[in-house]
Protein backbone atom coordinates (compact mmCIF):
# COMPACT_ATOMS: atom_id res chain seq x y z
CA UNK A 1 0.00 0.00 0.00
CA UNK A 2 1.28 3.71 -0.43
CA UNK A 3 1.39 4.79 3.27
CA UNK A 4 3.48 7.14 1.90
CA UNK A 5 1.62 8.96 0.18
CA UNK A 6 -0.96 10.63 2.88
CA UNK A 7 2.56 12.41 4.43
CA UNK A 8 2.11 15.99 5.43
CA UNK A 9 3.68 17.48 3.38
CA UNK A 10 2.73 21.10 2.15
CA UNK A 11 0.63 22.05 -0.81
CA UNK A 12 0.90 21.40 -4.55
CA UNK A 13 4.05 22.43 -6.28
CA UNK A 14 5.82 23.23 -3.22
CA UNK A 15 6.43 20.02 -1.89
CA UNK A 16 3.27 17.58 -1.88
CA UNK A 17 3.33 14.05 -2.30
CA UNK A 18 1.95 12.81 -5.31
CA UNK A 19 0.64 8.76 -5.61
CA UNK A 20 1.47 8.33 -8.97
CA UNK A 21 -1.77 6.56 -9.83
CA UNK A 22 -4.02 8.96 -7.82
CA UNK A 23 -4.65 11.07 -11.46
CA UNK A 24 -2.50 13.57 -9.28
CA UNK A 25 0.56 12.95 -11.17
CA UNK A 26 1.53 14.99 -13.63
CA UNK A 27 1.07 13.48 -16.84
CA UNK A 28 4.81 14.53 -17.62
CA UNK A 29 5.85 12.30 -14.74
CA UNK A 30 4.39 9.78 -16.07
CA UNK A 31 5.30 10.08 -19.62
CA UNK A 32 8.97 10.35 -18.30
CA UNK A 33 8.28 7.01 -17.05
CA UNK A 34 5.91 4.81 -19.12
CA UNK A 35 8.02 6.23 -22.07
CA UNK A 36 11.06 6.63 -21.73
CA UNK A 37 11.85 3.90 -19.12
CA UNK A 38 11.10 0.73 -17.60
CA UNK A 39 12.00 -2.98 -19.01
CA UNK A 40 12.48 -2.11 -22.65
CA UNK A 41 11.67 -5.78 -24.24
CA UNK A 42 10.43 -6.25 -28.24
CA UNK A 43 7.01 -7.51 -27.98
CA UNK A 44 5.34 -9.17 -31.21
CA UNK A 45 3.88 -5.95 -32.13
CA UNK A 46 6.83 -4.43 -33.66
CA UNK A 47 5.37 -0.63 -32.60
CA UNK A 48 7.49 -0.92 -29.95
CA UNK A 49 11.11 0.08 -29.55
CA UNK A 50 11.53 1.87 -32.70
CA UNK A 51 8.47 3.89 -32.54
CA UNK A 52 8.96 4.39 -28.76
CA UNK A 53 12.28 6.00 -29.73
CA UNK A 54 10.71 8.36 -32.21
CA UNK A 55 8.10 8.61 -29.53
CA UNK A 56 9.52 9.80 -27.18
CA UNK A 57 12.23 12.09 -29.42
CA UNK A 58 8.69 13.96 -29.61
CA UNK A 59 7.57 13.99 -26.43
CA UNK A 60 10.85 15.51 -24.74
CA UNK A 61 10.16 18.50 -26.81
CA UNK A 62 7.12 18.44 -24.73
CA UNK A 63 7.79 17.97 -21.59
CA UNK A 64 11.56 18.69 -21.48
CA UNK A 65 12.68 21.08 -23.99
CA UNK A 66 16.67 20.53 -23.18
CA UNK A 67 17.60 23.56 -25.60
CA UNK A 68 15.45 25.54 -23.78
CA UNK A 69 17.13 24.65 -20.52
CA UNK A 70 20.34 24.79 -22.06
CA UNK A 71 19.08 28.54 -23.23
CA UNK A 72 18.74 29.29 -19.89
CA UNK A 73 21.89 28.31 -18.67
CA UNK A 74 20.88 24.91 -16.92
CA UNK A 75 22.72 22.50 -18.01
CA UNK A 76 24.67 21.00 -14.87
CA UNK A 77 22.49 18.00 -15.11
CA UNK A 78 23.81 16.95 -17.69
CA UNK A 79 27.19 16.12 -18.25
CA UNK A 80 30.18 15.24 -15.92
CA UNK A 81 31.78 17.77 -13.87
CA UNK A 82 34.70 18.20 -15.40
CA UNK A 83 32.42 19.13 -18.58
CA UNK A 84 29.85 20.78 -17.27
CA UNK A 85 28.56 24.45 -17.24
CA UNK A 86 30.40 25.49 -13.92
CA UNK A 87 34.14 25.00 -16.30
CA UNK A 88 32.00 26.40 -19.60
CA UNK A 89 30.30 28.92 -18.14
CA UNK A 90 32.85 30.35 -16.29
CA UNK A 91 35.31 30.43 -19.50
CA UNK A 92 32.23 32.21 -21.02
CA UNK A 93 32.12 34.25 -18.44
CA UNK A 94 35.67 35.41 -18.48
CA UNK A 95 35.56 36.26 -22.14
CA UNK A 96 32.60 38.02 -21.41
CA UNK A 97 33.92 39.86 -18.72
CA UNK A 98 36.97 40.43 -20.92
CA UNK A 99 35.44 42.00 -23.98
CA UNK A 100 33.35 44.12 -21.48
CA UNK A 101 36.52 45.93 -20.28
CA UNK A 102 38.20 46.03 -24.05
CA UNK A 103 34.87 47.96 -24.79
CA UNK A 104 35.17 50.02 -22.02
CA UNK A 105 38.75 51.08 -22.29
CA UNK A 106 37.77 51.72 -25.96
CA UNK A 107 35.22 53.86 -25.09
CA UNK A 108 37.37 55.68 -22.98
CA UNK A 109 39.61 56.52 -24.77
CA UNK A 110 37.62 57.79 -27.50
CA UNK A 111 36.23 59.62 -25.44
CA UNK A 112 39.72 60.89 -24.25
CA UNK A 113 40.81 62.09 -27.93
CA UNK A 114 37.48 63.95 -28.00
CA UNK B 1 -6.33 -17.53 -26.41
CA UNK B 2 -6.59 -15.99 -29.70
CA UNK B 3 -6.38 -17.95 -32.57
CA UNK B 4 -8.29 -15.48 -34.72
CA UNK B 5 -6.20 -13.08 -33.60
CA UNK B 6 -8.83 -10.51 -32.70
CA UNK B 7 -7.59 -10.18 -29.38
CA UNK B 8 -3.56 -9.46 -28.53
CA UNK B 9 -2.35 -9.34 -25.22
CA UNK B 10 -0.62 -5.92 -23.28
CA UNK B 11 1.73 -6.68 -21.27
CA UNK B 12 2.42 -4.11 -18.46
CA UNK B 13 4.66 -5.72 -15.94
CA UNK B 14 6.78 -8.50 -14.94
CA UNK B 15 7.03 -10.00 -11.35
CA UNK B 16 8.01 -13.21 -9.35
CA UNK B 17 5.77 -15.54 -10.06
CA UNK B 18 5.61 -15.97 -5.85
CA UNK B 19 5.06 -12.25 -5.63
CA UNK B 20 2.19 -11.82 -8.50
CA UNK B 21 -0.76 -10.54 -7.25
CA UNK B 22 -3.43 -12.96 -7.18
CA UNK B 23 -7.08 -12.81 -8.53
CA UNK B 24 -8.50 -10.96 -5.65
CA UNK B 25 -6.07 -8.44 -6.17
CA UNK B 26 -6.59 -7.48 -9.76
CA UNK B 27 -9.99 -8.10 -9.72
CA UNK B 28 -11.23 -4.70 -10.10
CA UNK B 29 -8.45 -3.45 -12.15
CA UNK B 30 -8.86 -2.54 -15.25
CA UNK B 31 -6.13 -1.95 -18.12
CA UNK B 32 -5.65 0.11 -21.20
CA UNK B 33 -8.69 -0.98 -22.96
CA UNK B 34 -10.70 -1.31 -20.04
CA UNK B 35 -10.02 -4.93 -19.95
CA UNK B 36 -9.17 -7.26 -16.89
CA UNK B 37 -6.04 -8.14 -15.86
CA UNK B 38 -4.37 -11.10 -15.40
CA UNK B 39 -1.23 -12.98 -14.69
CA UNK B 40 0.44 -15.42 -17.44
CA UNK B 41 2.79 -17.35 -15.13
CA UNK B 42 5.94 -18.95 -16.67
CA UNK B 43 9.17 -20.83 -14.84
CA UNK B 44 9.23 -18.67 -11.73
CA UNK B 45 8.16 -15.11 -12.88
CA UNK B 46 4.85 -13.88 -14.46
CA UNK B 47 3.33 -11.24 -16.29
CA UNK B 48 0.96 -8.97 -16.27
CA UNK B 49 -1.40 -8.50 -19.30
CA UNK B 50 -4.65 -7.94 -20.27
CA UNK B 51 -6.47 -8.75 -23.63
CA UNK B 52 -6.97 -6.03 -26.05
CA UNK B 53 -8.53 -5.40 -29.40
CA UNK B 54 -6.46 -6.14 -32.30
CA UNK B 55 -8.29 -3.30 -34.06
CA UNK B 56 -7.00 -1.55 -31.38
CA UNK B 57 -3.80 -2.17 -30.48
CA UNK B 58 -1.98 -3.61 -33.61
CA UNK B 59 0.89 -2.21 -35.41
CA UNK B 60 -0.71 0.35 -37.50
CA UNK B 61 -3.68 1.50 -34.93
CA UNK B 62 -1.07 1.58 -31.89
CA UNK B 63 1.46 4.07 -34.76
CA UNK B 64 -1.92 6.12 -34.73
CA UNK B 65 -3.14 6.17 -31.06
CA UNK B 66 0.04 6.97 -29.41
CA UNK B 67 0.59 10.11 -31.73
CA UNK B 68 -2.35 11.40 -30.48
CA UNK B 69 -1.80 13.29 -26.98
CA UNK B 70 -5.01 12.30 -25.85
CA UNK B 71 -4.88 8.44 -26.28
CA UNK B 72 -1.18 8.38 -25.23
CA UNK B 73 -2.59 10.35 -22.19
CA UNK B 74 -5.25 7.88 -21.48
CA UNK B 75 -2.97 4.96 -22.37
CA UNK B 76 -0.03 6.27 -20.30
CA UNK B 77 -2.03 6.72 -17.15
CA UNK B 78 -4.06 3.46 -17.42
CA UNK B 79 -0.49 1.63 -17.87
CA UNK B 80 0.64 2.93 -15.04
CA UNK B 81 -2.45 2.69 -12.75
CA UNK B 82 -2.14 -1.21 -13.12
CA UNK B 83 1.62 -1.06 -12.54
CA UNK B 84 0.77 1.10 -9.50
CA UNK B 85 -1.96 -0.98 -8.34
CA UNK B 86 0.60 -4.35 -8.10
CA UNK B 87 3.44 -2.22 -6.53
CA UNK B 88 0.89 -1.29 -3.81
CA UNK B 89 0.48 -5.07 -3.41
CA UNK B 90 4.40 -4.98 -1.87
CA UNK B 91 5.29 -6.76 -5.00
CA UNK B 92 8.59 -6.36 -6.75
CA UNK B 93 7.39 -4.97 -10.89
CA UNK B 94 9.41 -4.48 -13.11
CA UNK B 95 7.46 -2.35 -14.54
CA UNK B 96 7.38 -2.58 -19.09
CA UNK B 97 7.46 0.28 -21.36
CA UNK B 98 4.09 1.57 -22.70
CA UNK B 99 2.88 -0.66 -25.99
CA UNK B 100 4.66 -3.89 -25.23
CA UNK B 101 2.21 -6.07 -27.27
CA UNK B 102 2.04 -9.87 -27.86
CA UNK B 103 0.05 -12.11 -29.82
CA UNK B 104 -0.88 -14.82 -27.33
CA UNK B 105 0.18 -16.13 -24.36
CA UNK B 106 2.40 -18.21 -25.67
CA UNK B 107 4.38 -14.98 -27.24
CA UNK B 108 4.40 -14.14 -23.41
CA UNK B 109 5.82 -17.03 -22.24
CA UNK B 110 8.81 -16.55 -24.94
CA UNK B 111 9.60 -13.62 -23.38
CA UNK B 112 10.07 -14.93 -19.94
CA UNK B 113 12.21 -17.78 -21.39
CA UNK B 114 14.46 -15.71 -23.34
CA UNK B 115 14.97 -12.85 -20.63
CA UNK B 116 14.54 -15.13 -17.45
CA UNK B 117 17.75 -14.77 -16.45
CA UNK B 118 18.09 -10.51 -16.50
CA UNK B 119 14.63 -10.11 -15.20
CA UNK B 120 15.47 -12.58 -12.37
CA UNK B 121 18.59 -10.51 -11.87
CA UNK B 122 16.11 -7.02 -11.92
CA UNK B 123 13.85 -8.10 -9.90
CA UNK B 124 16.27 -9.69 -6.79
CA UNK B 125 18.06 -6.13 -7.76
CA UNK B 126 14.90 -4.02 -6.99
CA UNK B 127 13.17 -6.13 -4.41
CA UNK B 128 12.09 -4.38 -1.57
CA UNK B 129 12.63 -0.98 -3.69
CA UNK B 130 10.30 1.93 -5.01
CA UNK B 131 11.25 5.07 -7.05
CA UNK B 132 10.31 8.22 -5.58
CA UNK B 133 10.79 11.34 -7.74
CA UNK B 134 11.56 14.93 -6.58
CA UNK B 135 11.71 17.41 -8.93
CA UNK B 136 13.05 21.68 -7.39
CA UNK B 137 12.08 24.32 -9.00
CA UNK B 138 13.78 27.70 -8.84
CA UNK B 139 11.07 30.05 -8.09
CA UNK B 140 13.36 33.33 -7.65
CA UNK B 141 13.42 36.15 -10.12
CA UNK B 142 15.98 33.85 -11.91
CA UNK B 143 13.12 31.46 -13.00
CA UNK B 144 10.79 33.85 -14.39
CA UNK B 145 12.92 36.19 -16.74
CA UNK B 146 16.56 34.56 -17.63
CA UNK B 147 16.79 37.34 -20.55
CA UNK B 148 15.34 39.62 -18.02
CA UNK B 149 19.23 40.99 -17.33
CA UNK B 150 19.83 41.56 -20.98
CA UNK B 151 16.72 43.57 -22.01
CA UNK B 152 16.39 45.71 -18.45
CA UNK B 153 18.52 48.47 -17.97
CA UNK B 154 17.73 49.54 -21.95
CA UNK B 155 17.35 53.02 -21.01
CA UNK B 156 17.31 56.23 -23.82
CA UNK B 157 20.64 56.12 -25.34
CA UNK B 158 21.69 59.61 -25.30
CA UNK B 159 21.57 59.30 -21.43
CA UNK B 160 23.58 56.18 -20.99
CA UNK B 161 27.18 55.76 -21.84
CA UNK B 162 28.22 52.43 -23.38
CA UNK B 163 30.01 52.13 -20.28
CA UNK B 164 27.27 52.94 -17.53
CA UNK B 165 24.95 50.50 -19.86
CA UNK B 166 27.67 47.41 -19.61
CA UNK B 167 28.02 48.65 -15.56
CA UNK B 168 24.65 48.11 -14.75
CA UNK B 169 24.15 45.24 -17.37
CA UNK B 170 27.01 44.02 -15.49
CA UNK B 171 25.62 44.64 -11.69
CA UNK B 172 21.64 42.93 -13.50
CA UNK B 173 23.97 39.84 -14.51
CA UNK B 174 25.80 39.46 -11.75
CA UNK B 175 22.71 39.35 -9.33
CA UNK B 176 20.94 37.05 -11.76
CA UNK B 177 23.55 34.57 -11.43
CA UNK B 178 24.37 34.74 -7.96
CA UNK B 179 21.25 34.01 -7.90
CA UNK B 180 20.62 31.38 -10.05
CA UNK B 181 23.93 30.29 -8.19
CA UNK B 182 22.32 30.01 -4.73
CA UNK B 183 19.45 28.17 -6.67
CA UNK B 184 21.70 25.39 -8.19
CA UNK B 185 23.84 25.27 -4.84
CA UNK B 186 20.26 24.46 -2.78
CA UNK B 187 19.32 21.88 -5.45
CA UNK B 188 22.88 20.52 -5.61
CA UNK B 189 22.45 19.92 -1.31
CA UNK B 190 19.17 18.39 -1.81
CA UNK B 191 20.16 16.05 -4.21
CA UNK B 192 23.32 14.77 -2.22
CA UNK B 193 20.87 14.50 0.92
CA UNK B 194 18.22 12.08 -0.77
CA UNK B 195 21.01 10.18 -2.83
CA UNK B 196 22.45 9.64 0.98
CA UNK B 197 19.17 8.12 1.51
CA UNK B 198 19.02 6.00 -1.97
CA UNK B 199 20.34 2.85 -2.85
CA UNK B 200 20.52 4.33 -6.38
CA UNK B 201 19.65 7.55 -8.16
CA UNK B 202 18.81 8.77 -11.76
CA UNK B 203 18.59 12.37 -13.25
CA UNK B 204 16.33 13.38 -15.40
CA UNK B 205 16.55 16.30 -17.73
CA UNK B 206 14.82 19.21 -16.42
CA UNK B 207 11.09 19.82 -17.70
CA UNK B 208 10.04 22.84 -18.99
CA UNK B 209 7.16 21.82 -21.31
CA UNK B 210 3.51 22.76 -21.83
CA UNK B 211 3.11 19.67 -19.80
CA UNK B 212 5.44 20.59 -17.13
CA UNK B 213 3.10 23.21 -16.03
CA UNK B 214 3.34 26.62 -14.72
CA UNK B 215 6.32 25.79 -12.21
CA UNK B 216 9.02 28.08 -12.21
CA UNK B 217 12.79 27.05 -13.41
CA UNK B 218 13.26 23.16 -13.35
CA UNK B 219 16.71 22.79 -12.15
CA UNK B 220 16.42 19.19 -10.99
CA UNK B 221 14.79 16.30 -11.59
CA UNK B 222 15.30 13.02 -10.01
CA UNK B 223 14.22 9.72 -9.19
CA UNK B 224 15.86 7.51 -6.33
CA UNK B 225 15.72 3.96 -5.54
CA UNK B 226 14.53 3.74 -2.16
CA UNK B 227 13.59 0.72 0.36
CA UNK B 228 10.09 0.57 0.91
CA UNK B 229 11.32 0.28 4.74
CA UNK B 230 13.05 3.62 4.22
CA UNK B 231 10.20 5.46 2.87
CA UNK B 232 9.62 7.18 6.08
CA UNK B 233 12.39 8.76 6.48
CA UNK B 234 13.14 9.73 2.84
CA UNK B 235 9.57 11.84 2.48
CA UNK B 236 10.30 13.06 6.23
CA UNK B 237 13.77 14.54 4.47
CA UNK B 238 12.18 15.78 1.78
CA UNK B 239 9.56 17.48 3.87
CA UNK B 240 12.34 18.90 6.06
CA UNK B 241 13.41 20.83 2.81
CA UNK B 242 10.13 21.78 1.53
CA UNK B 243 9.45 23.59 4.83
CA UNK B 244 13.20 25.27 4.83
CA UNK B 245 14.10 25.73 1.32
CA UNK B 246 11.64 28.81 0.28
CA UNK B 247 14.49 31.02 1.47
CA UNK B 248 16.75 29.27 -1.04
CA UNK B 249 14.33 30.58 -3.31
CA UNK B 250 13.25 26.95 -4.55
CA UNK B 251 10.50 24.62 -4.54
CA UNK B 252 9.95 20.78 -3.90
CA UNK B 253 7.92 18.72 -5.60
CA UNK B 254 7.41 15.01 -4.28
CA UNK B 255 6.09 12.03 -6.55
CA UNK B 256 5.54 8.26 -5.74
CA UNK B 257 6.27 5.42 -4.35
CA UNK B 258 6.53 4.63 -8.07
CA UNK B 259 7.56 1.13 -9.32
CA UNK B 260 11.36 0.99 -9.88
CA UNK B 261 10.76 2.65 -13.77
CA UNK B 262 14.08 4.57 -13.55
CA UNK B 263 16.10 1.18 -12.75
CA UNK B 264 14.36 -1.61 -14.07
CA UNK B 265 15.68 -0.95 -17.54
CA UNK B 266 19.46 -2.06 -17.31
CA UNK B 267 18.30 -5.25 -16.74
CA UNK B 268 17.80 -5.79 -20.33
CA UNK B 269 20.66 -4.18 -21.44
CA UNK B 270 22.63 -7.15 -21.37
CA UNK B 271 25.22 -4.99 -19.19
CA UNK B 272 24.17 -5.83 -15.74
CA UNK B 273 26.39 -4.44 -13.22
CA UNK B 274 27.09 -1.62 -14.52
CA UNK B 275 25.16 1.49 -13.06
CA UNK B 276 22.80 4.28 -14.95
CA UNK B 277 24.53 5.04 -17.95
CA UNK B 278 23.55 1.24 -19.12
CA UNK B 279 19.91 1.81 -19.31
CA UNK B 280 20.67 5.43 -20.74
CA UNK B 281 21.50 3.58 -24.10
CA UNK B 282 18.97 1.68 -23.97
CA UNK B 283 16.28 4.07 -23.38
CA UNK B 284 16.66 7.46 -24.19
CA UNK B 285 20.36 7.22 -25.92
CA UNK B 286 19.13 7.57 -29.18
CA UNK B 287 16.51 10.41 -28.50
CA UNK B 288 17.60 13.75 -30.74
CA UNK B 289 18.33 15.83 -27.60
CA UNK B 290 20.16 13.47 -26.16
CA UNK B 291 21.94 12.88 -23.73
CA UNK B 292 20.37 14.12 -20.69
CA UNK B 293 19.62 11.23 -18.30
CA UNK B 294 22.63 9.63 -18.76
CA UNK B 295 25.87 9.23 -16.35
CA UNK B 296 25.36 11.64 -13.78
CA UNK B 297 25.27 10.35 -10.94
CA UNK B 298 27.86 13.19 -10.16
CA UNK B 299 25.53 15.72 -9.62
CA UNK B 300 25.69 15.19 -5.87
CA UNK B 301 29.02 16.40 -5.55
CA UNK B 302 29.43 20.19 -4.73
CA UNK B 303 29.81 22.56 -7.14
CA UNK B 304 33.80 22.93 -8.05
CA UNK B 305 34.48 26.35 -7.59
CA UNK B 306 32.24 28.83 -9.51
CA UNK B 307 34.39 31.51 -11.21
CA UNK B 308 31.67 33.71 -13.00
CA UNK B 309 32.65 36.45 -12.74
Amino acid sequence: MNPESTAPLTRPGSGMVTGPGSGGADLADILERVLDKGVVIAGDIRVNLLDIELLTVKLRLVVASVDKAKEMGIDWWESDPALSSNSRRGELGAENARLRARVAELEQRQEETR
Amino acid sequence: MNANHEELLYAYAVTRDAGAPGADDLETLTGVAGEPVRAVRHLGLATLVGPVPAAGFGEAALHASLEDIACLEKAARAHQRVIDAVTATGACVLPMRLATVYHDEAGVRRMLANRHAQLGAALDRLDGCVEWGVKVHASGSAAQAPAATGAGPRAPRAAVSGRDYLRRRAAARHAHEEEARREDEAARGIHAVLTALAEQTRLYPPQHGPLAGPSGRNILNAAYLVRREGGDRFTSAVAGFADLVPEDGVRLELTGPWAPYSFAGQATSGQTGTDQATSGQTATGQTATGQPTRAQPTLGRPAPGEDVP
